[in-house]
């Protein structure tokens, strides 16, 4: 049976050159070009990563969740591998997230962690999808793997929008999301190429890691040989 | 030949997964953002919560979060200890902490205190956190972050003691 994830194979890797150059040009004006923060001084420079890899991670998580939308609507193998693979490059940046988020609080707020709204409902996040990926290596049956993981994501991805929300909603240590208006136009710039340069970093490593899924699947959906008893 | 991509069995089946899986998750997301989880579940007092709870902030672990009050620190070298006020717009707690607070403290700068109220009517904090606000600002000209500022920042990761 053929589970087709690799109609352009030469495109993942050109979005990786891509995604390389931008996150080297964004994390240089970073680092070097725009000026520290008045307040948090060279410290506020790990927002340049930090926030692009929160937005990118959660962006992750809404692949996994339309991919499991469209498999269980479908039932379109190739939508599998692709939710599995959103669902490790997500939980891979969930996790860089949460260690970026440390480096920064403990110069600012004086501490690595705390039980803060947006911290916790973050840390369930990656704890949900990471506990989906360890389904996926329980259950060798490739559709009640699919299935089972597919309803899990979609319950999980319930968390996506409450950490979005969780500043808002509860008080919280970490601050509110920052718009354009709350942030100075020198950090723009860096700001956005590193948000691309992510999303195209993880736009490459989901494709790639989908055609390794797909291979995987194809061996375990080929039918017993006929003939044979199972 | 093998089967299509999909037998319309199978697709019955996950479809019928999908909208359980559809209700069990708006059902969840309805339960915390209409439940009143974000009434329940507090992560801090303000000033003014801490006098409304009355005999309740005595003697339990409490956080308290809020703005350092302009000309409310004293002991800022450590030597006497750290004490300051923490207001918002209708009340304000008087607060000591011992140990050294992380380098961002600084007066108007929102914090969050971790300890107990004392019926001496001060909060005694045990865990001192300074938290940022959304705003990123290039720092004015003529006003640029000087060296000394800078290794005084790098020091502040050693914070304060547990």
């Amino acid at each position: 049976m053929r589970v087709d994830n690799n109609r352009f194979p030469r495109l993942p890797w050109i979005i990786l050159g891509l995604g390389i150059l931008f996150l080297a040009i964004g994390s240089y004006i970073g680092l070097f070009v725009a000026p520290p923060e008045a307040l948090m001084g060279q410290v506020q420079r790990i927002m340049y990563v930090h926030v692009p890899t929160a937005w990118n991670a959660l962006l992750a998580m809404t692949f996994a969740f339309v991919c499991a939308v469209i498999f269980l609507f479908k039932s379109d193998w190739k939508w599998d591998a692709r939710m599995e693979a959103a669902i490790e490059v997500g939980v891979v940046l969930a996790f860089l997230l949460c260690c970026q988020g440390a480096i920064w609080a403990k110069p600012t707020w004086g501490v690595w962690w705390d039980w803060d709204p947006r911290l916790t409902t973050t840390a369930v996040l990656l704890f949900a999808f990471l506990g989906i990926l360890a389904l996926r290596k329980f259950v060798d049956d490739p559709a009640r793997r699919a299935i089972w993981s597919a309803v899990a994501t979609i319950i999980a991805y319930v968390d996506v929008p409450i950490v979005y929300y969780s500043v808002r909603w509860w008080n919280s240590l970490h601050q509110l999301q920052s718009s354009p208006s709350t942030v100075s136009r020198q950090f723009w710039l860096p700001l956005r190429m590193n948000a691309f340069g992510i999303l195209f970093l993880m736009t490459a490593f989901i494709m790639l890691r989908a055609r390794v899924a797909s291979m995987r699947l194809e061996q375990e959906l080929v039918p017993p040989p006929v003939g044979e008893s199972v | 030949m093998t089967e299509p991509t999909a037998s319309d069995a199978m697709r019955r089946k996950t479809r019928r997964f999908m909208i359980a899986a559809f209700a069990a998750a708006i059902a969840a997301f309805l339960v915390i953002a209409y439940g009143g989880i974000s009434k329940n579940l507090v992560y801090y007092w303000t000033p003014t919560d801490l006098h409304a709870a009355g005999n309740k902030a005595y003697g339990a672990t409490i956080r308290l979060g809020g703005m350092v009050a302009p000309h409310s620190v004293k002991g800022r070298n450590g030597v006497s200890g750290l004490e300051f006020d923490v207001k918002d717009a209708t009340g304000i707690v008087h607060v000591k902490s011992s140990g050294v607070p992380p380098q961002m403290f600084r007066e108007n700068i929102g914090v969050v205190v971790e300890g107990t109220m004392t019926r001496s009517g001060y909060f005694q904090c045990n865990r001192l956190m300074v938290s940022h606000n959304n705003e990123y600002r290039a720092p004015k000209a003529g006003h640029a972050v000087n060296k000394e500022e800078l290794q005084k920042l790098m020091k502040s990761t050693e914070g304060l003691k547990d």
